[in-house]
């Protein structure tokens, strides 16, 4: 059964007496364990699609379908509520809270859902250690390195099982190396959890290791393949 | 609640000097209120005191009609009673029972309208300070026949000295004119050159002569213990006496009443003014942490902080910033009304100015404490208020556009 599921979703913007059709009429679905790479240039949507998938951006017309429930009709505190236990973000800037240590970062979110502060702690240094951050478990994201970040990041977006990762150009601001260990570590929970991950991505390092890739233009599927 | 606290509390601290800056301010505008508040109690306190001190008292009974027409024969109905009653009040420290006469003083060097206030200066001394703020001469000491105590203004404008020769104009029972001479035995200066030029005191045995009152007296001063027993006094003897027309201070002396409503209404409003141009310096201040952190406040909406935990946290940011800034800003306040109100703030250069108002050359600051109190409440208030603009602003963002700027 498909995790997520889109019908017809169109979004279009107004620049000044301009009509900006950023989505026309998409339709897909993923299911669970995914591994999808959203590709395509500048201005092709990806981004858009993204946030239609997470809640982040109301679509013009059409539907997001996510475990059976059509998050287009919900309001904007009852998409908060549904992003905070359904979905986990991974953006390109990391955007980490800077004044929290890593593990601080990776339970505030288990915070925000009520979990008790023992079972924070633990999950937290778990998944840390998982992405290879266990001894920098104290450590606030202006002493770590762009590639540390941006596993943090992934940690956080882990820690509130969510049923889906969206991942915004996550390697964009990352060298080969913190790239590749990236991807490895997104690769096994994947495999291993069977954690959904949807990027957006120009890059051919993330094209190369995704399991299914979706080409956008100009708003709409252009292919669709199946590695 | 503690992560918030935690995330609110170390955000002040990102931009310390900003928030140095926004902390001094405060610290600074709260110094600047309370001193100015200090100071104008203060000046209004010893217009009062000096004016009871001087000649006032807390309470004065006459005639009913006698302050609106001062006739000689206007002498008060219920002495005896009002002696009695005072007798059984504990917090009456000490009364005096007075004859007033109005006249002119003379002498070569001119003539000028007074109130000549007949005592009885030993029981005076409990009563008033004037034999304390003696400047020349002795207090009903030295002369047997008509010794005059007058004012250093009135001496002034009449050329008088001790042992000067001042005749009185005064108007005596029968209602006519009749003059009498007295020598100056003191001159006196309190911090109110008014009525340093329009009172003089003479012995109430000397005028009895002069005016052929021989019996009853037109005034009783009453002095409370405390100052703060007035009202209480008052009503005790307002309901005892009947035909004799009691009056508080304030209504003998409406003007230091009156002062004394305004200026504490100026002050808050004057407050008010402090933590309004206060309340413009945090929001300036929250609303620039806030659109500085426009892509961090979207992360936290994107992946699910609702809206009433962010509003919080810009509030407790703002709440953090007063309390640090609020207690410093007492403390030093304190501390420097404290040191004036014991050493006086010396204003010699406008002295004359001050006189004229009843007070004198220094400055004592006086502020009570409920006033610490009220202004660490309003101040925190303000803060809670001023961070409603930028936290509305924060909520207002929309986790898009806040990510991809």
């Amino acid at each position: 059964m498909a995790v997520i599921t889109t019908k017809e979703i169109t979004k279009i913007y107004r620049q000044g007496d301009i009509e900006v059709h950023a989505l026309n009429g998409v339709s897909i679905q993923f299911e669970k364990g995914e591994f999808t790479a959203i590709v395509g240039p500048s201005g092709s949507g990806k981004t858009t699609l993204l946030n239609a998938i997470g809640g982040l951006d109301t679509p013009t017309s059409g539907s997001v379908v996510i475990d059976g429930q059509d998050i287009t009709r919900l309001n904007s505190n009852e998409l908060i509520d549904f992003r905070l236990n359904n979905i986990g973000f991974v953006f390109q800037a990391y955007n980490l809270i800077p004044v929290l240590t890593a593990e601080e970062n990776v339970s505030f979110i288990m915070l925000l859902q009520g979990v008790p502060a023992s079972k924070r702690k633990q999950r937290a240094c778990r998944l840390l250690e998982e992405v290879g951050l266990s001894e920098q478990l104290s450590r606030r994201p202006a002493q770590l390195s762009g590639g540390q970040q941006q596993r943090v990041a992934v940690a956080r977006a882990l820690a509130s099982k969510p049923k889906f990762v969206l991942a915004d150009e996550p390697t964009a601001n990352l060298d080969s190396k913190s790239t590749g260990n990236l991807l490895d570590i997104m690769a096994k929970l994947s495999q291993e959890e069977g954690m959904t991950f949807i990027f957006s991505t120009h890059d051919q390092r993330v094209i190369d290791r995704a399991k299914r890739i979706i080409t956008l233009e100009d708003g709409k599927i252009i292919s669709d393949v199946t590695v | 609640m503690k992560t918030l606290i935690k995330i609110a509390w170390r955000n002040i601290w990102r931009n310390k000097l900003r928030s140095s800056v926004v902390i001094l301010s405060i610290i600074l505008g709260i110094w600047a209120g309370l001193f100015i508040m200090a100071m104008t109690l203060g000046l209004n306190e010893q217009r009062i005191n000096g004016a009871i001190d001087t000649y006032l008292s807390h309470i004065q009974i006459h005639h009913p009609g006698y302050l609106d027409d001062p006739n000689i024969k206007s002498t008060l109905s219920e002495v005896d009673k009002l002696e009695q009653v005072a007798g059984s009040i504990p917090e009456i420290k000490a009364y005096e029972k007075r004859i007033l006469a109005t006249g002119m003083a003379n002498s070569a060097g001119g003539a000028y309208g007074v109130q000549i206030i007949g005592i009885n200066p030993v029981n005076e001394r409990n009563l008033t300070s004037i034999h304390q703020q003696l400047t020349e001469g002795s207090y009903f000491q030295k002369y047997k026949k008509n010794p005059v105590i007058i004012g250093k203004k009135l001496a002034d404008k009449l050329h008088l000295k001790v042992r000067s020769k001042l005749v009185a104009s005064i108007q005596n029972i029968n209602n006519d004119i009749i003059t009498s001479s007295f020598r100056v035995e003191g001159i006196f200066q309190t911090n109110n050159s008014v009525f340093d030029e329009s009172s003089i005191f003479v012995r109430e045995g000397d005028l009895r002569k002069i005016t052929g009152l021989m019996a009853g007296y037109h005034e009783v001063a009453i002095r409370c213990k405390s100052i703060d027993q007035t009202d209480a006094v008052l009503a005790r003897l307002q309901s005892e006496i009947t035909r004799d027309k009691v009056e508080g201070w304030k209504d003998i002396a409406p003007e230091l009443g009156y002062a004394q409503e305004m200026m504490s209404s100026m002050i808050y409003l004057f407050m008010g003014i402090v933590l309004l141009a206060l309340a413009f310096s945090i929001i300036n201040t929250m609303l620039m942490a806030v659109l500085e952190r426009k892509k961090e406040l979207g992360m936290l909406m994107a992946i699910g902080m609702n809206k009433w935990r962010i509003f919080s946290m810009i509030t407790l940011e703002t709440l953090f910033i007063a309390m640090i800034a609020t207690p410093i800003g007492m403390l030093l306040s304190w501390g420097v009304i404290a040191y004036f109100q014991r050493h006086g703030i010396d204003l010699s250069m406008v002295a004359e100015g001050l006189s004229s108002l009843g007070v004198g050359s220094k400055i004592y600051t006086f502020l009570p404490t409920k006033e610490y109190w009220i202004i660490t409440l309003m101040t925190l208030v303000v803060a809670f208020l001023s961070s409603l603009f930028p936290a509305r602003r924060a909520l207002k963002l929309r986790p898009t556009e806040a990510i991809s700027t």
